[in-house]
């Protein structure tokens, strides 16, 4: 059987097919747009051709993410917090916390052995440390977001940077920029910032999980928090799709509860 | 159970009521007979209604800005003089409305402005931001600010905490002789005490429908129901309102009535209501069949120390072990307590940008709560009344992701 997962998030939409296992059958980016509706049927239908099967298939679809209601074809909707859960325990099943770096915010969210939530974590109304703020300061230094991982990586130095703010930070950027540090540095610097920013916001026990677009395009965050804390951070196979896939789990759960029922 | 829930018939006697309680103001201010106090909400009230005064407020108004969003158009006036954003939202929305010439008592009764005061008496129970709101209306009016300087972070409330309390409620009695032109009487104050004691104990008895299940009284129905207890305490008519209000509550549990209709879930709210965002909130509650059944906010108006026969005293032990000036001890056993007692599964912080008073996650708390106690909550950032501080999607995604946590722990 195949189940769906939507994660309609702030900045991108994305879509997940998986069979009675878990395992990804076909999957779609698409941005969110200012049509949520239609991103996800697109998203949807990519996913479905990408993975060979007739959308009619699909026996049940969870949605989640800031325009989960918005998701028409969706059965029933689960915050991103339950989908990111069950996404990343579906990979480690063991007790996790999950770092996820979304668009507008982020999320820390801690599960049992058992795999569930024991609490979790959302940052404050703020941006800092999101990808908003990553895109932002990509645009202020006139790069393109898809450079900033290599580039962080490269760096020689690193740039301190002390705000909360994204616009503050933007502010101490520029005086750097005047100051002559190098671009390179700067992009570190702001890795650092996000990376400070997720550690702030609680205690990141036991074995972690990274998930969501941020570090999917931005690798290198993930290897600075596992510097940070000591011990190496795990990435699931498509850290962007996360939500998505776990929006699929649950339905494929749901659909086994409902048949153990019946 | 019933899956329907008419609405509360008492709220129609609670509407004229406040009318009533408004209308009065508006003519004593007007005639200048009998004289109009201001007074903080936790304030020795009962000293100025057994004076003769008109009592007012505005912490009272400041809710009632912060509910009709009028407050989103005042704050910004009171941040321009010098108020800064951060403190305290019914100040800042309260000055800036005074300052715009608006009201929310225009709409609802006809009352073009707030009843000017004659004098103006806070506590500083409640906080700092109170002495400082009511001294500008002070000075705006050429009127005495007075009022009692409290104890805080207080652990067990000891004999001279209350004997100096007590000292300060009888040092106001000069100015409030000279302001009224009336005598003060023992005996009336006597009397108003023991009507404040009833009302404390009706109000308490309403608040405790909550621990039914299903709840028959949620926090969204508190928080309108708990007017009269704030601004008609020590007056007759607030005990005639609970009585009434008491037997329908009677009626509708054995109709078989509940707050919210197919409850699934209780929890716990501390800190203060976000007033602009209250349906959208009790709507998202009851969408989750998620009641939330007691709250620290509005156990605040049980004033069970009160005793006609010790006013001084027991006014003055009445308003000093108030939850909000208690010690990190006191309250984290409060509200376990409470928890308990109600039956709540989790707890919900507002974590008030502006009232770091009434936010009490703030120092670990919610921490101590999962790790002592094993209670899961919750800390959802806004304000009272700054909805610039406050984010719908965050606070609705927070709130039903902490529902789904629970549900699924209890699975
Ligand atoms: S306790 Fe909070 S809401 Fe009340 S007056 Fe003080 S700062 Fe304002």
């Amino acid at each position: 059987m195949v189940f769906g997962g939507i994660d309609i998030g702030s900045t991108a939409t994305k879509a997940a097919l998986i069979d009675d296992s878990g395992a990804l059958l076909g999957s779609a980016v698409r941005r969110s747009g200012v049509d949520f509706t239609a991103s996800a049927n697109l998203a949807l239908e990519e996913a479905a051709k990408q993975a060979g099967v007739d959308q009619k298939d699909i026996v049940g679809i969870f949605s989640c993410g800031y325009g989960r209601k918005n998701a028409t074809m969706a059965q029933e909707t689960r915050t991103e917090i339950a989908c990111h859960a069950a996404g990343a325990y579906h990979h480690f099943p063991q007790a996790l916390t999950v770092v996820d770096i979304g668009g507008q915010d982020n999320k820390i969210i801690k599960l049992n052995a058992k795999g569930m939530r024991t609490s979790f974590k959302m940052n404050r109304k703020c941006a800092a440390g999101t990808g908003a703020f990553l895109e932002e300061m990509a645009l202020r230094l006139d790069l393109p977001l898809e450079s900033l991982d290599q580039l962080a990586r490269d760096a020689q130095e690193e740039a301190t940077l002390g705000a909360y703010c994204t616009v503050f930070t933007a502010t101490e950027v520029l005086s750097k920029i005047r100051d002559g540090v190098k671009v390179e540095a700067l992009v570190k610097g702001l890795f650092r910032s996000v990376v400070k920013r997720v550690m702030e916001m609680d205690i990141l026990e036991g074995t972690v999980v990274m998930t969501g677009g941020v570090a999917a395009h931005n690798p290198y965050l993930a290897q600075m928090l596992s510097e940070e804390l000591g011990r190496q951070v795990l990435l699931p196979p498509r850290p962007q799709l996360n939500g998505a896939w776990g929006a699929a789990i649950l339905a494929r759960d749901f659909r086994a509860r409902q048949l153990a029922r019946e | 159970m019933s899956e329907k829930t008419p609405p509360i018939q008492a709220t129609k006697m609670m509407k004229k009521l406040m009318a009533d309680h408004f209308l009065a103001l508006d003519r004593a201010a007007a005639e200048g007979s009998p004289k109009v106090a201001w007074c903080t909400s936790v304030g020795p009230a009962e000293l100025l209604i057994a004076m003769g005064f008109e009592v007012y407020y505005p912490e009272n108004h400041g809710a009632l800005l912060g509910a009709s969003r009028i407050a989103t158009d005042t704050i910004p006036v009171a941040n321009a003089i010098g108020y800064s954003p951060d403190i305290c939202s019914y100040l800042t929305a309260d000055v800036g409305a005074f300052l715009k010439g608006i009201t929310p008592l225009t709409k609802a009764y006809g009352i073009k402005g707030v009843p000017k005061p004659d004098v103006l008496v806070f506590n500083t129970n409640q906080c700092r931001d109170v002495q400082d709101w009511f001294e500008w209306y002070g000075r705006h009016f050429n009127v005495p600010a007075i009022g009692v300087r409290t104890h805080r972070g207080v652990g067990e409330v000891r004999e001279y905490m209350v004997a100096d309390v007590a000292q300060q409620i009888k040092d106001l009695i000069p100015t409030l002789e000279k302001v009224s032109g009336n005598k003060f009487d023992i005996d009336r104050l006597r009397e108003v005490v023991g009507l404040s004691k009833q009302c404390t104990e009706q109000w308490r008895a309403v608040l405790e429908y909550g621990a039914r299940v299903p709840a028959q009284m949620n926090f969204f129905d508190h928080t309108i129901h708990m007017a009269p207890a704030v601004v008609l305490r020590g007056r007759p008519e607030a005990i005639e309102y609970y009585n009434t209000l008491l037997a329908e509550l009677v009626e509708r549990e054995k109709a078989g009535y509940s707050a919210v209709p197919g409850e699934r879930l209780r929890l716990y709210w501390d800190g203060m209501p976000v007033w602009g965002r209250l349906r959208m909130l009790a709507e998202l509650m009851n969408e989750l069949k998620a009641a939330i059944v007691c709250s620290t906010y509005c156990n605040s108006w049980i004033f069970g120390a009160f005793d006609a026969a010790d006013p001084f005293e027991s006014m003055a032990r009445a308003y000093t072990e108030l939850f909000i000036v208690r010690d990190e001890a006191y309250k984290e056993a409060y509200m376990l307590e409470h928890v308990e007692r109600y039956g709540c599964q989790g707890i919900i912080f507002h974590d008030a940008k502006t009232c770091p008073n009434n936010s009490n996650s703030r120092y670990g708390l919610p921490q101590r709560f999962a790790e002592v106690h094993g209670v899961p909550s919750l800390v959802i950032n806004g304000d009272l009344n700054d909805l610039r501080c406050f984010s719908d999607e965050q606070a609705k995604t927070n709130i039903e992701a902490f529902v789904e946590q629970i549900e699924e722990m209890a699975a």
